[in-house]
């Protein structure tokens, strides 16, 4: 354990430093897009709680160091683009 | 296409709520609807726990937490202060608050803040039990409803009162906006912020978010529970205008209404149901439904 050095009144000056801990290791499953499929309707953006599907130019990629692997995405693609794989370490 | 603004994300990856959960997807949509000139109050619960864990924020706005009770009251001071100093602006306030938070222990500091007519957006959202400290009944979770302070068994169908109707007793306060929303139909959701943000005085949003954890239902199935809410009518999208809560406008109307069944039956908190109990729960919500006109 790195050693916390507490401000006063805990104020926290650092905006969005939640992204140094990384939330993909929580995964089993991983989410896989058909770049071909997608219609960039951009549901899965949309529904992500994690804000771990980016807009590419075609398409769509997931980033996988936040994705909790709930399987939302996969679930409201109405073009079934995306589909969630058993994950490998 | 959407505007840059729209595009970034004020709640930052990495917050530590459970995988699917529907406060994440709610919170990415009101954030983004709010932009960035925005100060923010949040109370005590999962979206507080989840977004602060020292020494990292997922915030990306000016944030406080203050207490379990009093999200509202805080969120009045700093409208009052900008006030003062005349640098309300365009500043938008918004108070954030779990059911918890809203029914129950921060209901006074909310109806407070509605009283005195500040100028702040409390936005409550509901996942039906206090689930941060391990899903104890509150007064927003639903008939016959399993949780751990109100569990099922055999002298026990679980939560055995309805649920407290907390977007109309807020309208009831005579304030100019109150609505409710649910994840599943985000353009409405975003709808309903931007009317609430830019109402002239206190406004209340009530948004239903489906809890995996607390619901015992698969990650994947939050949006569409969500989906089955309203579609089953067991939760009614509405909005109120100007204080006019004896005529609210209905926004979302199911064509057919599904039966409330395959609600229960996706959710594990509700699997100790009879028939007899489900048909009971239908008879509630076709009332309901005949109340509001459909």
């Amino acid at each position: 354990m790195s050693k916390v050095k507490i401000t006063i009144a805990g104020i926290n000056k650092k905006a969005g430093s939640s992204k140094e801990y990384k939330t993909g290791g929580w995964r089993t499953m991983k989410p896989e897009v058909d770049v071909e499929k997608c219609i960039q309707c951009f549901k899965c953006f949309d529904y992500c709680p994690d804000g771990a599907v980016k807009k590419t130019e075609d398409a769509i990629e997931f980033d996988l160091d936040y994705c909790k692997g709930c399987g939302i995405c996969e679930r409201e693609c109405p073009v079934k683009a995306i589909v969630m794989k058993v994950e490998e370490k | 296409m959407m505007s840059e603004n729209e595009e970034k994300e004020l709640l930052a990856s990495g917050h530590r709520m459970c995988a699917g959960c529907g406060e994440g997807t709610a919170m990415r949509a009101i954030l983004k609807e709010a932009g960035p000139n925005s100060i923010a109050t949040v109370a005590t619960g999962c979206l507080e726990v989840t977004t602060t864990a020292y020494p990292q924020t997922a915030w990306e706005i000016p944030l406080i937490h203050a207490a379990f009770e009093n999200a509202a009251s805080v969120a009045s001071g700093i409208e009052a202060a900008l006030k003062q100093m005349d640098k309300k602006g365009e500043t938008n306030i918004l108070s954030f608050a779990g059911d918890g938070g809203t029914f129950d222990i921060g209901f006074q500091a909310l109806s407070g803040m509605f009283e005195r007519k500040h100028n702040v957006t409390h936005i409550c959202l509901d996942n039906e039990a206090y689930m941060n400290t391990g899903i104890q009944r509150c007064s927003s979770t639903p008939y016959g409803a399993s949780t751990t302070t109100s569990p099922s068994g055999k002298e026990s169908i679980g939560e055995d009162r309805p649920k407290k109707p907390i977007a109309r007793i807020a309208g009831a306060h005579d304030i100019p906006y109150a609505a409710t929303a649910t994840i599943a139909y985000i353009d409405d959701l975003k709808k309903k912020v931007n009317k609430a943000l830019k109402a002239d005085g206190p406004a209340f949003l009530h948004v239903f978010a489906p809890c995996p954890t607390g619901w015992r239902h698969g990650s994947d199935d939050t949006i569409e529970l969500a989906r089955l809410a309203v579609e089953t009518g067991v939760f009614v999208l509405w909005e109120a205008e100007d204080g006019e809560i004896c005529d609210i406008k209905i926004t979302k109307k199911p064509k057919e209404r599904k039966p409330v069944k395959e609600y229960l039956k996706k959710q594990r908190r509700f699997a100790h149901l009879t028939e007899e109990h489900i048909e009971k729960i239908q008879k509630e919500v076709d009332e309901k439904c005949e109340q509001y006109g459909f």
